[in-house]
């Protein structure tokens, strides 16, 4: 950025542009790009982001864990917009790595307390009726996990990136327990997928009656072989875990598995000891995407701060934004769509004029849950739950713009 | 409501005994089978000494499976079979499942039986000359299986239900307590190549 930029950007706080000292050359003479062809319109049968955009990424944190294949990359928050997060960069969980299916060889079966032990193919999927399109965000329950004791990691993407937010098309999961009979003694529902992990959780059959999905695309197009292709299970508002990739199989019983990840896993350690099982919902959340740690602020005056904010108990109804650690607070503008435990962009439009800020952002939904503090966290959970990790972020704006993660008190 | 007609079709026994291989606590879906420590150290020592430790210490990262008694309130509590798990099931039903990592399924039921049983052994829960089986698993229990209750945040943090939060004048003087930058752990921001 030149010199001249900066002070137009400096001048236009006061609404008024501020005279160039020259001719821009990127204005004189006439750009490359508008005296040749470029390419044809098939160059790229399936489109790629623009060249400049290469470092908007997934990314992996190496030390986080054993093996690349039972691991975890962050979808890159802090260079993204609106609500719908590209299929392209929505980050991973694997737990047994990307299972590659062949969709001819695809199969589901149901069994356990039903009247009729069931297998369908995916086009008996594609045919069944009553097909939905639902956004909804997927967030890992262990999302922010590594900040339960400080300030740690340096980037919303690291923070905050185990989320994803898209449009699932697929079927009710009711109407193939309905197809297979539930036995009225039925009351929780085992899912299963095909990949190397075998994972499994037993989830509630109301939950499973009342919004799941069995979806076959996202976002319009298939899904993506590391988010389950062919088929996932959609379980809205609830940890990410639960959505099982590569889905093969769901068994109907009367009580809970206790499967590894509902025991050992996704179970929430308490400081007296005791552990929290079952906690599926994911609380209401919000974080600022920029200014982050990786979107500094550049340039003093007019500044749009950009956020989301979603909760697996309902509609974001409010978000507020402070600038001074959590003083005060001013209420943001949410812009686009607000669905039921979906993400939600959030703006708020401020002038900056170098001075040092912790910024801030609360969530509340429609059940009149208000996102807490990470300190109101502690006091009731400890700091080894690893799981559910929903505190307010803080960002620490310096007088040259660069930010970082901080916890303030 | 009525099923739709001409989707899918019936799954037959063996189809569903190919897949139906989940175990809960009360036994049901345990195999017909049984194993010693004895031979579930042998096992061990060939499949999954490399990357858990020959006593399930854990080797680099992987999972430590035994020890850690006692450190659940501590400041880094140690969450092993021994120390954490609720139930003997669940180690039977995801070593057959999804162990040993990268050759899965690989194991019988008798591997499977001889296998738990030496875990439970280097968790002390079991001497060196036990036989674990189908008729004895579930009588098994693990220590830390009362500890364990269901989610509770509706009443538990209940003050987080609140109508007005606080606006203005909400704190005192705030200040950095924790900087991320000083730990410098993050990632290079250089895409991956």
């Amino acid at each position: 950025m030149g010199a001249g930029a900066a002070a137009a950007g400096a001048g236009s706080a006061f609404g008024g542009a501020v005279a160039a000292a020259g001719p821009d050359p990127n204005i004189v003479p006439v750009p490359e790009w508008t005296k040749m062809l470029g390419a044809g319109v098939n160059a790229n049968p399936y489109g790629k982001p623009s060249v400049f955009e290469k470092d908007v990424v997934r990314r992996e944190v190496d030390w986080l864990t054993a093996s690349h294949e039972s691991s975890v990359s962050f979808t890159p928050l802090y260079a993204l917009d609106g609500v719908i997060t590209p299929n392209g960069l929505c980050f991973v969980r694997h737990h047994g790595g990307e299972a590659e299916i062949d969709p001819d060889k695809y199969r589901l079966m149901i069994h356990g307390m039903v009247d009729r032990p069931l297998v369908f193919t995916l086009e008996d999927i594609k045919r069944m009726p009553g097909r939905v399109n639902r956004a909804y965000f997927l967030e890992c329950a262990a999302n922010s996990g590594m900040e339960w004791r400080g300030a740690q990691l340096n980037g919303c993407q690291f923070t905050h990136g185990m989320i994803h937010n898209v449009f699932y098309t697929g079927v009710p999961l009711k109407t193939l327990l309905d197809m297979a009979g539930v036995n009225p003694k039925g009351k929780w529902v085992l899912a299963e997928g095909a990949d190397a992990a075998v994972m499994t959780r037993s989830i509630p059959l109301e939950k499973a009656m009342q919004d799941c999905l069995v979806a076959f695309a996202m976002n319009g197009e298939a899904l993506r072989p590391e988010q389950g292709y062919p088929v996932r299970l959609v379980v809205p508002g609830w940890e990410g875990n639960m959505w099982v990739k590569w889905l093969r199989r769901l068994k109907v019983g009367d009580q809970p598995w206790q499967q590894r990840e509902e025991t050992s896993k996704y179970t929430d350690l308490l400081a007296d000891g005791r552990s929290r099982r079952f906690t599926f919902v994911m609380d209401a959340k919000s974080v600022v995407t920029s200014p982050s740690p990786q979107a500094p602020l550049k340039l003093k005056g007019p500044n749009v701060m950009s956020g989301i904010a979603w909760s697996g108990r309902g509609t974001i109804r409010r978000v507020d934004v402070s600038l001074d650690g959590g003083r005060n607070w001013t209420t943001a503008r949410i812009e686009g769509p607000a669905m039921p435990m979906a993400m939600t962009r959030f703006y708020l439009d401020f002038d900056w004029s170098g001075q040092e800020l912790m910024v801030q952002s609360r969530a509340m939904d429609d059940s009149g849950y208000v996102q807490p503090t990470k300190a109101e966290l502690r006091a009731v959970r400890g700091t080894n739950s690893i799981y559910h990790n929903n505190g307010i972020q803080t960002w620490l704006v310096r007088g040259n713009g660069e930010t970082e993660n901080v916890e303030v008190g | 409501s009525a099923p739709v007609i001409g989707l899918g079709r019936t799954a037959l026994p063996e189809e569903i005994a190919a897949w139906n291989i989940d175990v809960r606590p009360d036994g049901e879906g345990l195999p017909a089978g049984a194993g010693s420590v004895r031979r579930g150290e042998d096992l061990f020592l060939q499949n999954c000494a490399t990357c858990h430790g020959e006593f399930g210490e854990g080797a680099g990262r992987w999972p430590v499976l035994a020890g850690g008694r006692g450190t659940l309130q501590s400041d880094r509590p140690e969450k092993t079979i021994g120390s954490f798990w609720p139930y003997a099931s669940t180690v039977f039903d995801y070593v057959r499942r999804a162990m040993p990592f990268g050759n899965n399924q690989s194991l019988t039921a008798d591997d499977t039986y001889a296998i738990v049983a030496y875990l439970l052994n280097l968790n002390d829960l079991v001497p060196e000359d036990y036989v674990l089986s189908k008729d004895n698993f579930p009588k098994v229990e693990l220590p830390n299986q009362p500890n364990f209750f269901d989610d509770d945040r509706e009443t538990a943090e209940k003050a987080f239900w609140k109508n007005d939060p606080c606006m203005a004048d909400c704190a005192g003087a705030v200040h950095v307590t924790a900087r991320a930058q000083v730990l410098n752990v993050t990632p290079d921001a250089d895409p991956p190549k």
